[in-house]
């Protein structure tokens, strides 16, 4: 017993100490569920940053990266933490890379991650309300809070000129997130909104949603919806009585199918989408090879957060959470040498030097607050039937 | 000028949406009221009738509309009506061929068909879900507006736009036509004196020579028949999808019961009672109360009774109110 204390308590010294030695990294995506379409490149875009690492030999004295994937499901916070207690406790791995929906996000944050002391950084959970979440300096995301998009969206309704909205959301989570959000932002511009009511999503009839909001009055309509359930039939209704000839249309609303299910009467109106024309995502396509596809959503963000993690390891010297969680937040932002997707070597010989490194990628990061990225917008308008970027925010 | 803005506001988002709503739910409450009428139980495959019978039309649309054929300003699916509706009845009849028929021989009580309607209204769920799938399809036509609210803006110079969809205006229209001629049917011919008939009083009817299953087999038909024209008009005017057939379930059946179960007048006052119901408990009329009551007086709230997410909550509170202090409806049904 003397003995096996004894080797238990060495280890725990030695642990975290550098060796040339295999590193393991957790990626916990929702391979089954609602967004398994877009996993697959997401993950492959996460192993792409650790091979490169791996491969550059300069990663903690030689050092190699393994992945391990594990499926959160997106929805099932039971099935996402079993998920991440096997991979953390079972496979011992340094950091995970995920959750990426924001309810399982949560949920791994508060039963796995804080108490066995494992840094997260999620490529993809945008609730706002992961930015208070109890998290004891672990917890990092690559991909804006849904906060950030309510204040670009009451900026660029406030430079327009206008004075009062009318808002609908869609009866989720997502909707009712953003749709405070936007209130928020809006009305810190000066606006007011009218009306902040929810619409149910798969119905055939809105005409009576409408009819509410088309009471309440506002010079545009804000719709906080999905562009494939009823954002597009709230559309419809308004346009067809003549309710509301302008909208502002956030994120869930920007696709391809939005001018086919809305055949008119949208000149005119705008929104905003995450999206970046930072030279880092075209070289992070180039370098692909067709292996992920870096314009499906949040694979840029998902190649960042694998390097951020790897890099920060290197920084430290350490792969204990607790050494290298805190060197995330200074080699995300300024100041330092700019570092774009393929450059992980430049940067390692960087850090190894002791010098300072500002990580860009693909997705442009700059992390603030409680360690969440800033956010970059593209500005659409409709002209012609059209979803046309109007610019970068 | 106020006032005639207060009234335009009052059309183009109460009148004219609840009174096609209104129109699409009579012909779904007289559906259902034919069949509790004639077969004496509540068909729950009605919802499931109505979408089986508008993917039915669809597709006859589709194929009307590949061969190049279109019926100008009107909507192609009223074409395709006659053969949705044949489809329609035929599955009607094979269904009471195989299921109902042997409930009536063993005379099971009405809760008993009731339950085996439930079992028919999985079936033809899934069947359609089979034939057309489950996303949202649009398939209205032709002209889209009859009224359109930007140029009746400019036209009138008023604050309000008015706007009519064609497709409200067929509902309304075709909604009158049918029922005229149910009427008609009902009153005027032999076969519909013998529905009737055997309506009132099943074993008198036997009596006098009326063939029960051949009764059956024209309520089955007509059932069918209004069923698709009314699913098919709802379909035109909002968007098919296989899972809003079943959610029609309840107003159509709080229409029937609040007109009073086997009544075909009751029927149609039912519709409008719970379409109107719906949009006027759900409409916010800051407006219409801001055009029409005294400068200084106009509210600041919404005046909005019930959010639009409880709409069919309301069909509920109708069904409950009137089985608790008029269970035969307002024209003397039958009690349920």
């Amino acid at each position: 017993m003397k003995k096996l204390l004894a080797a238990t308590a060495a280890s725990a010294l030695f642990a975290g100490v550098a060796s040339a030695d295999e590193v393991k990294i957790g990626v916990l995506l929702g391979f089954t569920g609602p967004i398994e379409s877009l996993t697959g490149s997401m993950a492959t875009a996460a192993e792409a940053a650790m091979k490169e690492v791996s491969d550059s030999g300069l990663f903690m004295g030689g050092s190699t990266v393994t992945s391990i994937r594990a499926d959160s499901t997106c929805i099932d916070s039971a099935a996402a933490t079993a998920a991440a207690e096997k991979l953390v406790t079972s496979d011992k791995v340094a950091g995970l890379v995920g959750a990426d929906c924001s309810g399982v996000t949560g949920a791994v944050l508060s039963n796995v991650a804080v108490p066995n002391g494992i840094a997260m950084i999620s490529p993809s959970a945008t609730s706002p309300a992961l930015s208070t979440a109890e998290d004891n300096g672990l917890f990092f995301r690559t991909a804006p809070s849904d906060a950030r998009e309510g204040e670009i969206a009451g900026m660029i309704m406030a430079e327009r000129g206008i004075k009062s909205a009318a808002l609908t959301y869609s009866n989720s989570d997502y909707g009712k997130g953003l749709a405070e959000a936007i209130q928020k932002g809006f009305e810190a511009q000066g606006g007011t909104i009218t009306i902040n009511a929810a619409h149910e999503d798969g119905k055939a009839d809105y005409s009576a949603e409408v009819a509410a909001l088309a009471a309440a009055g506002g010079d545009i309509l804000v719709v906080a919806g999905y562009v494939d359930q009823g954002g597009s039939g709230i559309l419809r209704a308004a346009v067809d009585t003549g309710a509301f000839s302008l909208f502002e249309l956030p994120g869930g609303m920007i696709s391809d199918t939005l001018t086919q299910n809305v055949p008119e009467g949208l000149n005119g109106s705008f929104g905003q989408v995450p999206g970046n024309d930072s030279p880092g995502l075209k070289t992070l396509g180039d370098m692909s090879g067709g292996a992920f596809d870096v314009s499906s959503p949040y694979t840029p963000e998902s190649y960042d957060a694998a390097a951020l993690m790897l890099l920060a390891m290197a920084a430290a010297n350490s792969t204990n959470s607790a050494d290298y969680a805190p060197k995330i937040m200074d080699l995300a932002n300024a100041p330092g040498e700019k570092i774009y997707p393929g450059e992980l070597k430049k940067a390692l010989e960087i850090i190894n030097a002791g010098g300072d490194i500002d990580y860009v990628g693909g997705s442009a990061v700059e992390l603030i607050g409680p360690g969440e990225s800033a956010g970059n917008y593209r500005e659409i308008e409709v002209k012609d039937n059209k979803i046309e970027t109007v610019k970068y925010r | 000028m106020d006032f005639l803005n207060a009234i335009v506001a009052l059309l183009n988002f109460v009148i004219i949406p609840a009174a096609a709503y209104g129109a699409q739910l009579a012909l779904g409450a007289l559906g259902a009221t034919l069949v509790y009428g004639v077969l004496r139980f509540s068909n729950f495959a009605l919802g499931d009738t109505m979408a089986f019978g508008t993917a039915i039309t669809i597709l006859g649309t589709w194929w009307l509309q590949s061969h190049g054929v279109s019926f100008g300003i009107l909507p192609t699916a009223l074409l395709a009506l006659p053969f949705g509706i044949a489809v329609t009845a035929a599955l009607a009849l094979a269904t009471d061929r195989v299921v109902y028929r042997y409930y009536r021989q063993v005379r099971a009580k009405p809760v008993i068909v009731v339950i085996a309607s439930m079992g028919v209204m999985f079936v033809m769920s899934g069947i359609t879900r089979f034939v057309i799938g489950v996303e949202e399809i649009r398939f209205v036509d032709g002209t889209k507006f009859v009224i359109e609210a930007n140029s009746f803006k400019q036209a009138t110079g008023l604050a309000e736009g008015l706007a009519l969809r064609s497709t409200q205006l067929l509902t309304m229209v075709t909604a009158a036509l049918v029922v005229a001629a149910l009427f008609w049917f009902l009153n005027s011919t032999r076969t519909g004196k013998s529905m009737r008939a055997y309506s009132d009083n099943e074993d008198l009817a036997l009596l006098s020579g009326i063939n029960p299953e051949r009764v059956v087999a024209i309520t089955w038909i007509i059932a069918s028949a209004l069923a698709v024209i009314a699913g098919t008009l709802y379909g035109l005017d909002k968007a098919y999808k296989a899972f809003n057939y079943f959610s029609l379930l309840l107003p159509i059946f709080a229409a029937a019961v609040v007109g009073g179960l086997g009544n075909p007048l009751g029927a149609i006052a039912g519709g409008f009672l719970v379409a109107f119901s719906e949009v006027g408990v759900t409409y916010a009329w800051k407006k219409v109360a801001g055009y029409v009551m005294p400068e200084g007086l106009a509210p600041d709230g919404l005046l909005q009774i019930l959010s639009t997410d409880y709409k069919f909550s309301v069909s509920f509170a109708i069904l409950i109110l009137v089985l608790l202090f008029k269970p035969t409806g307002i024209f003397k049904g039958k009690a349920v």
